[in-house]
């Protein structure tokens, strides 16, 4: 089922790529096609059976996908290194601060609304 | 009859061209850094990305080969980068029940994630003598790659620099979330899921899908949404700095 199922999530990515750019939407292609795509997947449960399979082979090495432009690092080396106690000061602490502060909030907003977690 | 050291000189000069020999060494780069991931333990300071990174950046600059050259090949991985975001569809359509549940603390996370980012990263850099350039260069750093090069372009900023930029804050957020979240002693896997998608985009969701499906699949809607609130509040935040 690989080729049918490439082919399905081609087309979604093909749909959302043309609507983006047809409404001129911030949004990326392939965002709008995974919007389309869980849509789709609530209204025709047979899609999932052959979807499935693929889409769990290819999030396994959804890390690999970044390799290509990470690389591209070799090509930005000197702002970096002009700029790099602010690139990298800026980046360490927005992401632990947002992370942290994200978490708690998640948190202390599911207890205030009485959503604890399941388990 | 030619001398076999011209011969491999002019076979490797020859393939150094072609598409494939990037592409398998991308995919030999990355098996790599994942045999040494899963022979440290499974330890996040063993990232197989960066570990592919270095192995590739280190191989372009012994062979002299540039980054164009890199990219004929490797653009055949960049592709999928389309399709696999496609496929984040089945995690979150299966979850869909349990997301609805937590709507309003994943709004209230979402907010506070996003805005908590840019403010504190747009802050610190501003601080230390960023210009306009770069500032508008970082504020989409956490947001999911196609996305941030769209909103940087928007802006007025370096777009292959906000390329290394994301990934280096999605290093740094699947790198650090574990140790940080077990500090501040938060438990929910929802919530852990959650942040580090919204600020560590695909490499935060890859990792919380290494841990835990739950925060996996939490981490895939934090990518999502913060993909959508960003486009409209970078830019807000970007005014407020200038």
């Amino acid at each position: 089922m690989l080729v049918p199922a490439f082919a399905i999530i081609l087309l979604f990515q093909l749909v959302g790529e043309v609507i983006s750019r047809a409404l001129h939407l911030p949004l990326p292609g392939p965002v709008l096609g995974m919007v389309g795509m869980v849509v789709a997947l609530s209204m025709i449960p047979k899609l999932g059976e052959i979807v499935t399979p693929v889409a769990q082979g290819l999030l396994r090495y959804l890390a690999l996908m970044f390799v290509p432009v990470g690389v591209g690092i070799v090509s930005s080396l000197s702002t970096i290194e002009a700029h790099w106690l602010a690139i990298s000061a800026s980046l360490f602490l927005s992401t632990i601060a947002a992370i942290g502060l994200g978490a708690l909030t998640f948190v202390w907003v599911a207890r205030l609304t009485g959503g604890e977690a399941d388990e | 009859m030619s001398e076999p050291i011209a011969d491999a000189f002019q076979i490797w000069s020859y393939m150094s061209q072609q598409p494939l020999l990037w592409l398998c060494a991308t995919l030999f780069a990355y098996w790599i850094g994942e045999i040494l991931f899963v022979k440290a333990g499974r330890n996040p300071l063993v990232n197989a990305v960066l570990i592919a990174i270095v192995l590739l950046g280190v191989l372009l600059h012994i062979t002299g080969t540039s980054y164009e050259t890199y990219f004929d090949g490797a653009q055949f991985v960049h592709f999928m980068l389309g399709p696999v975001t496609v496929c984040l569809a089945i995690p979150l359509q299966a979850n869909l029940l349990s997301i609805r549940k937590a709507l309003i603390p994943i709004m209230a996370a979402l907010v506070v994630g996003s805005v908590t980012s840019i403010v504190v990263a747009l802050g610190v850099a501003k601080l230390l003598g960023a210009d306009q350039v770069l500032l508008a260069t970082i504020a989409p750093k956490s947001v999911t790659t196609p996305v941030a090069i769209g909103i940087a372009e928007g802006m007025g900023g370096d777009t292959a620099l906000t390329a290394v930029l994301v990934i280096i804050t999605g290093t740094i957020g699947a790198i650090c979330v574990t140790p940080l979240l077990n500090l501040l002693r938060v438990k929910d896997w929802r919530a852990r899921g959650f942040a580090v998608g919204v600020v560590s985009h695909g490499f935060g969701t890859a990792r919380a899908f290494q841990v835990n499906d739950t925060a996996g699949v939490f981490a895939s809607t934090g990518m999502g949404l913060n993909a959508v609130l960003t486009a409209f509040v970078a830019p807000l935040v970007l005014h407020l700095f200038f």
